[in-house]
């Protein structure tokens, strides 16, 4: 049998049948007899006691079923988990999934109805009654934190304080040659995955079943069960179809948690979908951060020292992994270069805002961003050029395995050889020159270039680590391997895909592994009865982890294939040597039997070896024992018109080393993506509230996504340092795009304004932003 | 209620609605035709969009009772026996991730390519504009635009 390798291979998606033509199975798509919709009615202040909630009217309204406020819940609803208490002394306050006594945010839920449709719903949020006596809002970090500030909470507005220090930090900045300081400002963002939330729970018999469009369905299976007391083997969570999440359905929403509970109050099947607003509204946020970054260089260059003192806003709630998402950051500000000392603190802040939490990157853009930030702003200090600095910095390729000043080990990387190969593709020396001309001639439109030569850590992760960060559970995943009787394979994963492609790639690590075609390969996820151990997508972690498990277990496969093959060949297991699909005799490969031979052979079980048990199923739960290093070296050109403002991105050049490709179509398809996202966040998006702490950016009118014609087209390539860290030497690709763009793009827009005198931009760097930057820097003389 | 009358991918339907129910909540949730999702509720992501008469229309910014009468073809009508050719295009050149965008834009880029058979790059990033994808930073749906686009070229020469 001829073989052609799997790995490595373009292959379109298996899952596309179903998505291009209409097919889809999404949460909202779901009908079940009986079925009624939720509507919530939320705050509409951002910090307020609540005296009174009347929901009598909305009983009485035509369509109505039932409508209840938070005190019909308060016996029953606890409060939303948060899994990542990051000091001992943390401040975690309750957070009911309906608000009882108090609302801390705009889009905080008070009251709901439920109707036999969901126009019937919305009417009738209309007609009840809360009377609110309005609180102080509290919605900059440091004027939370300042004395006499009101309070989010009784306990404060501060979370907790999470020091890191590694190396001689006063001795690295004692009379260093070159400090520089400065402070740099993460917006907040919102993650916008196309498919808003949506949740359908019924209830039949004690068994309580909920489809929900989440990236976690295990974790919040074992949530609910551990929150409301339900007992875990009476609820099934089913991520049907999930249409993108990007962080933002890693969560356990109060939504969920009050479907469930509705649904067992009522005894009826229960439908809830957000718009686009109320998912605006409600939804976590991610990023924003208040950066304050110092770093001490010898007069060449060499970093000595880099320190960090960040600003989390947490938002109004600690949700599931909100205080630790700044702390993944700890742990890349030092990026792919070598120093003596580091220090990092971050403290967490409560505002009357949105809770944040995991969005694309999660802690490691804000933290590449200010590092790739102030190495430029380090180079223009120094005189030299910045792809030079970081040479003078970075991590040679002979000195891997390398630990950092972080603590943590790189397994292998070639910063050199991304670099190398993206300059070539850039054209690094002919745009410099075209920008010393443009800036020779005083050229209104000038050109800047923007480099991120970074690192992130993937592979979420090594449980031990979790541990020992105060996180509330592991870091492994799980897959289970079925060889039907007729050869084909049924792949179960922990890992629940929502957009990435998981039964394709899957399918091409098992066909190489077992010997099968592709096509004989289904990959069942995303449904706790289907497959019952899992701990779900996110953190660029599916296949550094989730595709080693699957590998484990087509190996256990394997094993269990050449006992089972042994007897029905009547030879010794050991004179057998496996060459994928098909266990043969050692120097007679004539005597053999395949895999679907085996299959078969195991299904009627007539003449097993004496002990051996009829099934060739096997799983396996892989715990890494380090994380990935994916890294890349990205190059941005930019245009920026110094009598507007206005930016354009003219060349955007992505070498990334993700070590070896599963499917290369599906990792250009994610570095693409990551891109946009990345430059969204430096040239067009943000989460904007008002002086009350309204949010003004509810709909795609006004938090501008962007559209095609809003972006580039990429230039894209690879290195390839494989990972020693796992058998399939993966590294994971989920978020490089996103880490990596955002310091790219705003580098360039300072760069090409750099002679003007502007060192930094707040992000989005808006026509308006730069011009005022221009405006500022220049004196209005331009 | 008032009574309306439309063809959806080639079947007729007869129904009585509110006069306020959106176009896309009859075909999804009346009708049954529900793979036309909804991205917003402001008409910007486009992720709703079908053939009203054969021009394409964002269904959440028309009522049922407006596209009374009318010839509607969703992405669940646009497979005769074959996929489209833009169906194939979008499959082979990864142009979805989640796909929750996908019947949508290949329903804009259907009405792109019918006034516009053999558009350049930048014409297909201005023609989606009103289509927003999260996912793919549509250099792939610029790309298997193209490929449809000559596909469908090639056919007619």
């Amino acid at each position: 049998m001829t073989v052609t390798a799997e790995i490595g291979r373009p292959r379109a998606r298996k899952e596309d049948a179903r998505l291009v033509t209409g097919q889809t199975n999404w949460t909202d798509n779901i009908q079940l007899p009986g079925l009624v919709h939720v509507a919530f009615l939320r705050s509409p202040l951002a910090h307020a006691r609540i005296a009174s909630v009347d929901v009598s009217a909305a009983r009485g309204a035509p369509g109505v079923i039932a409508a209840f406020s938070g005190a019909d819940f308060a016996a029953e609803q606890g409060s939303l988990p948060c899994a990542w208490p990051v000091t001992p002394d943390i401040v975690m306050p309750a957070h009911p999934p309906m608000a009882t006594d108090e609302v801390r945010y705009v889009g905080e839920i008070v009251a709901c109805v439920v109707a036999r449709d969901r126009y019937a719903a919305a009417d009738a949020l209309e007609l009840i009654d809360v009377d609110y006596d309005p609180l102080p809002p509290v919605l900059d970090m440091e004027e939370a934190l300042a004395e006499g500030s009101p309070k989010v909470h009784e306990a404060g507005n501060k979370s907790f304080v999470w020091p890191f220090v590694q190396g001689d930090i006063e001795a690295a900045f004692r009379d260093a040659p070159v400090v520089v300081e400065r402070t740099y400002r993460q917006q907040r963002l919102i993650p916008t995955p196309m498919e808003p939330r949506a949740t359908v729970a019924a209830m039949v018999g004690d068994e309580i079943t909920l489809w929900t469009s989440t990236q976690v369905p295990h974790v919040l299976r074992f949530l609910l069960a551990a929150v409301l007391g339900i007992p875990e083997q009476n609820i099934r969570v089913i991520a049907p179809d999930v249409g993108g999440g990007f962080g933002s359905k890693l969560q356990v929403t109060a939504e969920e948690f009050l479907s469930v509970l509705l649904t067992r109050k009522i005894g009826r099947p229960v439908k809830w979908t957000e718009s686009r607003s109320e998912g605006n509204l409600a939804g976590h946020h991610g990023r924003d951060q208040l950066q304050r970054i110092k770093v001490a260089a010898d007069a060449d260059g060499r970093l000595r020292g880099l320190s960090v003192d960040l600003l989390a806003d947490m938002g109004a709630y600690l949700m599931l992994v909100t205080p630790g998402i700044p702390l993944l950051g700890a742990f890349m500000f030092n990026g792919i270069y070598k120093m003596d000392a580091y220090s990092f603190t971050c403290t967490g802040v409560f505002t009357t805002k949105v809770p944040t939490d995991a969005y694309r990157g999660a802690g490691r853009p804000e933290a590449t961003y200010a590092l790739e930030h102030i190495m430029d702003d380090l180079a223009a200090e120094l005189g030299v050029d910045p792809l030079e600095l970081r040479k003078r910095n970075w991590i040679t390729h002979e000195e891997f395995p390398f630990t950092t000043i972080a603590g943590l080990t790189y397994d292998s990387g070639n910063y050199e050889a991304a670099t190398a190969k993206a300059v070539e593709l850039f054209g690094y020396d002919d745009l410099r020159k075209e920008q010393a001309a443009r800036r020779e001639s005083g050229d209104t439109v000038q050109l800047g270039i923007g480099i991120s030569t970074f690192t992130e850590m993937c592979g979420l992760a090594p449980s031990r680590v979790l541990g020992s960060l105060a996180y509330g559970a592991g870091g492994w995943e799980h897959a289970a391997v079925r060889m039907l009787p007729t050869g084909k394979v049924e792949v179960v994963t922990g890992s629940s895909a929502h957009g990435q492609g998981h039964e394709t790639a899957w399918s091409q690590i098992v066909a190489d592994r077992l010997g099968v075609p592709f096509e004989d390969i289904r990959v069942l996820h995303g449904d706790t009865q289907v497959s019952p151990k899992g701990m779900d997508t996110y953190g660029s972690r599916s296949l550094t982890v989730g595709g080693i498990a699957v590998v484990g277990a087509c190996d256990k496969v394997i094993d269990k294939a050449k006992v089972i093959a042994a007897g029905l060949l009547e030879v010794s297991a050991d004179d057998l040597e496996w060459t994928p699909g098909r266990w043969s005799v050692r120097g007679d490969p004539e005597q053999g039997r395949s895999i679907a031979e085996i299959s078969l052979a195991t299904f009627a079980a007539h003449n097993l070896p004496e002990g051996v048990e009829p099934s060739l199923d096997s799983e396996s739960t892989y715990d890494p024992n380090n994380f990935s290093f994916p890294h890349g070296t990205h190059l941005c050109a930019v245009e920026v018109d110094t009598e507007t403002g206005q930016v354009k991105i003219r060349s955007y050049v992505a070498v990334d080393d993700v070590g070896v490709v599963v499917n290369p179509l599906i990792v250009e398809g994610q570095v693409h993506g990551g891109l946009a996202q990345g430059i969204a966040q430096a040239l067009y998006e943000e989460a904007a509230y008002d002086a009350e702490g309204n949010l003004l950016t509810t709909t795609l009118a006004d938090y501008l996504i962007p559209s095609a014609a809003d972006l580039p087209t990429f230039v894209t390539e690879r290195t390839q340092t494989p990972s020693t860290t796992n058998p399939l030497g993966v590294k994971g690709v989920g978020e490089a795009g996103t880490i990596a763009s955002t310091p790219a793009v705003v580098d360039a827009v300072i760069d090409a304004l750099r002679p003007l005198g502007v060192t930094d931009v707040q992000m989005p760097c808006t026509a308006e932003r730069v011009w005022r930057a221009i405006n500022e820097a220049t004196g209005g003389t331009r | 209620m008032t009574k309306v009358s439309m063809t959806i991918d080639g079947a007729r339907y007869d129904d009585d609605v509110e006069p306020r129910l959106l176009l896309v909540h009859y075909l999804r949730e009346v009708a049954g035709r529900t793979g036309t999702p909804i991205g917003c509720d402001t008409s910007n992501c486009g992720a709703c969009t079908v053939l009203l008469n054969g021009l394409s229309a964002k269904s959440c910014s028309v009522l049922a009772v407006q596209a009374d009468g009318a010839e509607i073809t969703t992405i669940q009508g646009m497979a005769n026996g074959e996929w489209h050719p833009l169906q194939q295009a979008f499959h082979e050149e990864h142009a979805l991730q989640c796909g929750y965008c996908t019947p949508g834009m290949i329903m804009a880029a259907a009405d792109l390519l019918r006034e516009n058979p053999n558009p350049t790059d930048q014409e297909v990033r201005e023609g989606l504009e009103g289509n927003l994808c999260r996912c793919t930073g549509y250099q792939n749906i610029v790309r298997a635009v193209m490929r449809a686009a000559s596909a469908s070229q090639g056919a007619a020469s």
